[in-house]
């Protein structure tokens, strides 16, 4: 009766991730995922530098030494932007929640805008805090 | 022929009436996070530069203790509910299981280290 062993019916898979264009909306949305990922992880920097600090001036030195490095640095501004983007697609998301912004264009200029402001606020940031030193 | 009536059949198999506990918790930290993450950012710029006397006599102050206490629990609780979304969308079964027991986990250590070392610089150790 069946094609197919099993007696199952080959059905029409619906269409996943990898045959649609990449669309700049939807990379936000898979963006917003990676920097909550991220910044899941950042936490134990945080954590790490706070029981530096409670440890002592030794520990606490050998630790900022590490985090101030080329390669701390680099993580450290990461972690800022993942932040910043993270908290810019956050307001995105509680806009929705409210049941408006779901103007096609306005989506759009959504994405583009939150993708801006987040590396626009990071620069900022750390131009401040190396004005401030 | 039972004698369980058909109210009795139905009990206790229903919504917990918590369906939405984590929906709701997702976006209440996630507007608590707003204000925080200002707090944050304000936090580690004024300290750009500065030494371990510096940094403690900072986060001693109560209102950035508290501040920063907050900021831990409302981060933790936000990651927390978001990671479990994230494994319960892309691991199945007992890995599932035990991806979710261990994300509980490290939440519950990085708050616990956190705030221990707040207190700790707080109460002048």
């Amino acid at each position: 009766m069946s094609t197919t062993p099993q007696n199952k019916v080959q059905r029409p898979l619906s269409p996943h991730l990898q045959i649609y264009k990449p669309m700049l909306t939807m990379t936000m949305s898979i963006v917003h995922r990676i920097t909550g990922i991220i910044l899941f992880f950042a936490t134990l920097l945080l954590t790490w530098w706070l029981i530096a600090a409670a440890a002592g001036p030794e520990y606490f030195v050998y630790v900022e030494g590490l985090l101030t490095s080329i390669i701390g640095r680099l993580f450290l501004f990461g972690a800022t932007w993942a932040l910043l983007h993270h908290a810019v697609g956050g307001l995105k998301h509680l806009l929705w929640d409210t049941g408006r912004g779901f103007d096609l264009k306005f989506i759009e200029v959504l994405a583009k805008g939150s993708l801006i402001t987040s590396i626009v606020l990071t620069f900022i940031v750390w131009a401040i805090a190396y004005g401030v030193r | 022929m039972t004698m369980r009536t058909p109210l009795n059949k139905v009990l206790n198999l229903g919504s917990a009436k918590s369906g939405t506990q984590d929906f709701w918790l997702q976006r209440l930290t996630a507007i608590a996070n707003i204000p925080l993450t200002l707090f944050l950012v304000w936090f580690f710029i004024s300290l750009s530069g500065a030494n371990h006397a510096q940094v403690v006599a900072l986060v001693a102050h109560p209102v950035v203790a508290v501040g920063l206490i907050a900021t831990i629990i409302s981060f933790v609780w936000h990651m927390r509910l978001g990671m479990q979304v994230v494994i319960e969308d892309y691991v199945h079964g007992n890995a599932q299981v035990i991806l979710i027991i261990a994300n509980t986990m490290f939440c519950a250590l990085i708050t616990l280290m956190s705030i221990f070392a707040i207190l700790k610089i707080s109460f002048g150790a």
